[in-house]
């Protein structure tokens, strides 16, 4: 009676999955051969799906596992070191790859590498691990190279408060490489997020062909909550489509694919280059600025042109409301409370929660921002998020926008945010 | 391995790709790369089987013309991308081609700790003092007193013995040779793609247009007679009196031991893991 209550609610929940993962159009490429006597499902299916307290970390590491990841390179890092502690003991009774490497450079390029001998790459950091790979995460991008990276976010800048909760890389993980190139970026504020996310990122990598950053906010890393993982039946897993040419029509990037084209794998047959200088559609490196130009806009257009696929938010009690909260992460989680106590005095108050930080959802922003007189902005920074507000502010709005900022190594509470919100109004 | 035809090199450049090189004239970068391409002619390996890894700088333009599965990387990160590689899918043989300012300089910790795993990949150092492509600045192989465009009034700084500090690490085959020796730097390549473990071949290689004329040391030609000249055989040095060893450089293989290699360690580790059971 239990199990077949369990199995129709997480069916129920698969259907509500994100908009990605149940798509018909997405690939459906046939598993990536990894390694041999990789006993994989039989472990998975051994493990038990039920209720357990659930630390952040841990349910990145396992939605990493369902979501195929069979490659973890990495280096110690508080908030984010129980990734790589719970993927070593696990990756090798699964026949994939952990290793430890010298530092957080070595472990985006070991990641990047290993991604193109065809591995589900992932690794996990916090912000000066972050700082560190920001060149690899460059070159994963522009080689079009799909890789995770796990930002456990404490506070900055430099070594800062390790054990402490900030948000301060919101804009780091869209601008901290240099040059303009895509980014996809997900934001969980819940255990369960955490592994759903997971999943995503790894899923939106392989599609795209890009390095994925999943942002996780240091108290969410560390936080337990009670957490049923779905049956693996309903996990849906991408996987990098792979290429059907024989090796000599095979194109590295192929403008002829919307942007997601094929991608095989050293070892293959297919024996292609990849470089970090701009190239052209086989990988070769060009100055012509016609080839250049044209590879700049594949990596933009892969985003802009699937913006639907790409985007989503939590929209709560947004309907009637006339005060919006805008807040991602941990700190949504106090904006839901201040929702509910804000309600209960007859405020008519909504949240708007992106779980995708970037590309930004500017449509459902430009909306709250048409339908609200008030948008509150809390976060953990100094004014990143709302940055993003104020630029899409100035298009066409009059609505009053309320900054709550905080660097200090502690959370918005919901009182303050309806103090301040009441305070500003 | 004389029998391998000069052209046979043709068959494994991408000509109808990317040429002309970038490399000046006299440079030894060509020199080296026909050698390594006769090495791996003369082994009969599926192309489709190597992997050519390189970072940035003169020497690390070089993937880009040969027909393997190659990637042109990050300064100096080159054996770390290897390192992802050759876990991934070790039957693959991941020959990262490297320079003195490349691996030693920004590279140097990744150099280190690949050689302490003694994962099975095969380096191979060009090293000409300088770095070359942005114009001539020192590197850490620039010799004492040498000019550079950074060291206008000579280098203060001593230098790296490369070999030395690869052995040191736990580098299981380290050999050094010059670009004049075309034939030994052949035979050291073919080693050390065979040996199975982490491998260091430090070629010394001509920079005629930069490091030669900061330094006054004649064009393409004079250098690779210094090569010739100022250079002697490991197996050379007993028989000769000290003061002809001074100063030379040691060619030959300098260490080749075998220690247990980490992808074979790492796949013992699974094996040893999955024997274990269910249990998690």
């Amino acid at each position: 009676m239990q199990q077949k209550k369990t199995t129709a609610k997480t069916a129920a929940k698969a259907k509500a999955a994100p908009k990605a993962t149940v798509k018909k159009a997405a690939p459906k490429a046939a598993p990536i051969q990894t390694k041999p006597e990789t006993k994989l499902e039989e472990l998975q299916s051994e493990r038990e799906r039920k209720t357990v307290l659930m630390q952040g970390n841990e349910a990145v590491s396992y939605g990493a596992l369902d979501a195929g990841c069979d490659f973890f390179a990495g280096y110690p890092i508080t908030p984010s070191t129980e990734i790589a502690e719970i993927l070593a003991a696990e990756l090798p009774k699964r026949g994939g790859v952990f290793v430890q490497m010298e530092d957080e450079i070595a472990s985006i390029c070991a990641i990047t590498g290993a991604s193109l001998a065809g591995a589900k790459a992932l690794t996990a950091t916090s912000g000066p691990g972050f700082s560190l790979m920001q060149e690899g995460i460059g070159f994963a991008k522009i080689t079009e190279t799909p890789c995770v990276v796990v930002n456990v976010q404490r506070v900055g800048p430099s070594t800062g408060m390790p054990t402490s909760c900030g948000q301060g890389e919101i804009q780091q993980s869209r601008w901290g490489s240099h040059g303009d190139s895509p980014a996809i970026v997900l934001y969980p504020a819940s255990v369960k997020e955490c592994y759903e996310l997971t999943i995503r990122a790894v899923n939106l990598s392989e599609k795209y062909r890009t390095c994925v950053i999943l942002l996780l906010d240091e108290v969410l890393g560390h936080m337990r909550e009670a957490v049923r993982l779905p049956d693996l039946a309903n996990v849906r897993v991408i996987s990098r489509i792979k290429p059907t040419v024989p090796p000599h029509w095979y194109k590295h990037y192929d403008e002829n694919q919307k942007y997601l084209s094929p991608l095989a794998s050293y070892g293959e047959g297919y024996r292609f280059h990849v470089t970090g200088l701009t190239h052209d559609q086989l990988g070769f490196p060009t100055n012509k600025p016609s080839e250049a130009a044209d590879m700049m806009d594949r990596l933009r257009k892969k985003i802009v042109y699937n913006l639907r696929d790409l985007v989503q938010i939590e929209s709560y009690m947004m309907e009637d409301a006339k005060i919006a909260i805008f807040a991602a992460g941990i700190t949504a989680r106090s904006a839901k409370a201040a929702v509910a106590m804000a309600r209960e005095e007859g405020l008519p108050v909504g949240l708007l929660r992106p779980l995708t930080i970037w590309p930004f959802p500017d449509d459902a922003v430009r909306k709250m921002l048409r339908d609200v007189d008030v948008v509150v902005v809390p976060e953990l920074n100094q004014g990143q998020l709302v940055r993003e507000i104020q630029r899409l502010h100035k298009e066409s709005s009059d609505s009053k926008i309320i900054k709550i900022q905080r660097v200090n190594g502690k959370l918005i509470s919901p009182q303050e945010i309806l103090r301040k919100m009441k305070g500003g109004m | 391995m004389a029998t391998i035809p000069q052209r046979i090199i043709h068959d494994y450049l991408r000509h109808d790709k990317k040429f002309p090189h970038v490399w000046c004239a006299g440079c030894s970068n060509g020199i080296i790369l026909g050698s390594i391409i006769r090495a791996i002619a003369g082994m009969e390996l599926n192309r489709n089987d190597i992997v050519m890894i390189s970072g940035i700088g003169c020497s690390s333009r070089m993937p880009v013309y040969v027909d393997f599965n190659t990637m042109h990387t990050l300064h100096g990160r080159a054996i770390a991308y290897a390192t992802g590689v050759k876990l991934q899918k070790p039957n693959l043989k991941v020959i990262v081609i490297t320079g003195d300012g490349d691996c030693t300089a920004i590279g140097g910790n990744h150099l280190i700790h690949a050689a302490r795993r003694n994962i099975d990949l095969t380096v191979i150092l060009l090293n000409n003092n300088i770095y070359g492509m942005t114009g001539g600045q020192s590197s850490p192989t620039t010799p004492h007193e040498a000019v550079a465009t950074t060291a206008p009034y000579g280098n203060i700084e001593p230098d790296f013995n490369i070999c030395q500090l690869a052995m040191g690490a736990g580098a299981t085959y380290v050999a050094r040779t010059t670009a004049f020796h075309t034939q030994e730097t052949q035979t050291m390549v073919r080693e050390a793609i065979e040996h199975p473990g982490f491998a260091l071949i430090e070629v010394i290689a001509a920079c005629p247009v930069i490091f030669g004329r900061l330094n006054k040391k004649g064009g393409a030609p004079e250098m690779m007679k210094e090569m010739r000249d100022n250079s002697v055989p490991l197996s050379a040095i007993e028989k000769l009196p000290p003061e002809k060893v001074e100063g030379k450089i040691i060619r030959g293989v300098l260490r080749k031991e075998i220690q247990p290699e980490f992808t074979a360690r790492y796949a013992d580790l699974v094996k040893k893991v999955q024997g274990m059971g269910g249990e998690s």
